[in-house]
């Protein structure tokens, strides 16, 4: 082989790395450029326009840490988003986890016919758009004429005022997530439990262990790093709920007002852009505080 | 051998279990059509109607006089689609990039799209409601469909499946016989991972189909709304006729639960997996 044929094969070597290269950022590229507009762009926009007043006009005042300030020490509307928001996401996500895990347990066992049925029929409502389940939970939990007040009255109790009281509003809005998401987390505890090897259920049987202490001392440890997953989840989503007391209505004393909701109207009624920007970096603050604290819970409960 | 009478007895309450808890499950949505096929006076009462009436079609001729029901729904169809397809093309050839070919950086660039999905999407809301003003895209399909041509977990989610379902060896035998990295994406990768492109697809279209808080920013007029905010005017401005409202949240519910039952396996494997994977 001439010395010319070997330096063309190097080159062409050479020539392949660069086009794979110039290939393998060109096809990545979509997704960086749209983020940068759409997501780094108005990450940082944000921030800036929360040390600013202003409005839709566009006019601007530089007002330093102000926006935070007042949200902290001058809006109990803030304070009582912020209530409502932890009130419903507790009142949701707690008997939706618990719910879920227990669904996926049974539907776990092995005597159970008809689990393609059942999962389906659990799973439906999470494919269900936001706003219709709003429109008709509103409707199931109205105060006059609503059938879940005609169940409470016919079983002999007094109706509830859902519209009108912090607990009847958090309640309906806490029904409506739980509904949907109930579904979800099923699916993916199930998936878990169907990692978990049939032997360690069998021996625990040999041993004579019930159907109890089979779910806490053998299921429950060993989902547990899935648990951890869709509590963040429900955490996330929880902070961000939105559309549930839009539609619901957020009631006279704002008892339906949570944190998204009052920097949309901040936003979008209102048009002080600066105010809800400080609003939108608060909230994820708190996302932040709160995943944190669910690990630090999670690391302890996995020691202890 | 006294378990197997307890165990029995434990069994049945299972099943009733799982009955009570499925019924709650459907309820609503036989609610949906108890209350939008009757009359509003007849769920205004006490007992209230608790079985379908016949007014069904006097409800739904309503909501078609109210909103442009079909309009909406094709809005929707049209964003659900555009952005559907986009984000299986830009996500597997991104998620191609990222397991097959070699190039600086790439690592830590896949790390930076993990970490964009710990962001929360309102964070930029008002940001974005100004970009969108400033391109005179208010009122305009493109703003709900631009920003989410391609999305982090789409990537993520495309490569993951492309590097465990396809051998290098593949691509490196098209390499040899001159294929260009396109056409070993377009004729050999897509193929092969039309299992992960049919999950992504109807997830991205689900989602997409439900999302509320951007379009109900940047959608105002009524001949642009999606279905989701065309009901939500609906339960605004007619709040009193509950029989119309809920007629016209049925028929919106009904294609997607179609949908649904049709692709259901394709959803629940798209859960589990993007759980375990995480």
């Amino acid at each position: 082989m001439s010395e010319n044929n070997r330096l063309l094969i190097k080159g062409n070597k050479y020539n392949q790395k660069i086009t794979e290269r110039r290939t393998g950022i060109l096809f990545i590229s979509p997704f960086f450029i749209l983020f940068g507009i759409f997501g780094i762009w108005p990450l940082l926009f944000t921030a800036y326009l929360s040390f600013h007043r202003w409005d839709i006009l566009g006019t601007s005042e530089f007002v330093g840490l102000s926006n935070y300030i007042n949200l902290f020490t001058n809006d109990p509307l803030f304070w009582r988003a912020l209530g409502n928001t932890f009130s419903i996401w507790i009142m949701s996500t707690v008997p939706q986890l618990i719910l879920a895990l227990l669904i996926a347990f049974f539907l776990n066992q092995q005597f159970l016919k008809g689990k393609t049925f059942f999962r389906l029929g659990i799973f439906v409502p999470n494919v269900t758009s936001v706003v219709a389940v709003g429109i008709v939970f509103s409707a199931m939990f109205g105060t006059q004429y609503g059938v879940v007040n005609y169940l409470i009255s016919a079983l002999g109790f007094d109706i509830i005022n859902w519209r009108g009281s912090y607990f009847g509003t958090h309640v309906a809005i806490s029904a409506m997530v739980l509904w949907r998401w109930v579904g979800y987390n099923t699916i993916i505890y199930l998936a878990g439990l169907q990692s978990i090897g049939k032997d360690i259920y069998e021996a625990a049987t040999i041993d004579g262990a019930s159907k109890l202490q089979q779910l806490l001392y053998i299921t429950i440890p060993m989902l547990r790093p899935i648990i951890i997953f869709t509590v963040i989840q429900s955490t996330i989503g929880g902070m961000q709920l939105f559309a549930e007391p839009l539609i619901f209505g957020v009631g006279s004393n704002y008892q339906g007002l949570t944190m998204t909701l009052y920097l949309y109207q901040e936003a979008f009624n209102r048009f002080s852009f600066g105010y809800a920007a400080a609003i939108a970096w608060m909230l994820f603050f708190i996302v932040i505080i709160v995943s944190l604290i669910n690990l630090f819970f999670s690391q302890k409960i996995k020691s202890a | 051998m006294n378990e197997i009478g307890s165990n029995k007895f434990g069994n049945l309450l299972v099943y009733l279990f799982f009955i009570v808890v499925t019924l709650l499950s459907v309820f609503p949505f036989y609610w949906m059509y108890v209350v939008g096929s009757n009359t509003t006076s007849a769920v205004n009462q006490f007992p209230p109607a608790v079985l379908p009436g016949t007014n069904f079609m006097e409800n739904a001729r309503n909501v078609f006089e109210r909103i442009d029901f079909l309009g909406v729904m094709m809005n929707s169809l049209i964003i659900s689609g555009a952005v559907t397809l986009s984000v299986l093309f830009f996500c597997s050839l991104a998620g191609y990039a990222f397991t097959k070919l070699t190039f600086k950086g790439r690592d830590a660039a896949f790390i930076f799209v993990i970490a964009t999905m710990m962001i929360p999407p309102q964070l930029g809301l008002i940001p974005n409601f100004m970009l969108i003003s400033e391109l005179g895209w208010i009122d305009n399909l493109r703003a709900v469909i631009v920003p989410a041509m391609v999305n982090a977990f789409g990537v993520f989610w495309m490569r993951q499946y492309i590097s465990s379902a396809m051998p290098y060896e593949l691509v490196e035998a098209a390499r040899v016989d001159g294929c260009s990295h396109f056409r070993i994406y377009w004729n050999i990768v897509l193929p092969i991972v039309k299992p992960a492109l049919a999950t992504l697809g109807i997830f991205t279209f689900m989602m997409t189909w439900n999302d509320f808080l951007w379009p109900l920013v940047v959608l105002k007029d009524s001949s642009v709304h999606t279905i989701q905010i065309a009901l939500r005017t609906l339960n605004d401005v007619y709040s009193t006729d509950y029989s119309m409202i809920l007629a016209g949240t049925f028929m919106a519910t009904l294609p997607i639960l179609i949908v649904f039952l049709i692709f259901n396996k394709q959803f629940v494997s798209g859960i589990t997996e993007g759980a375990v994977k995480n």
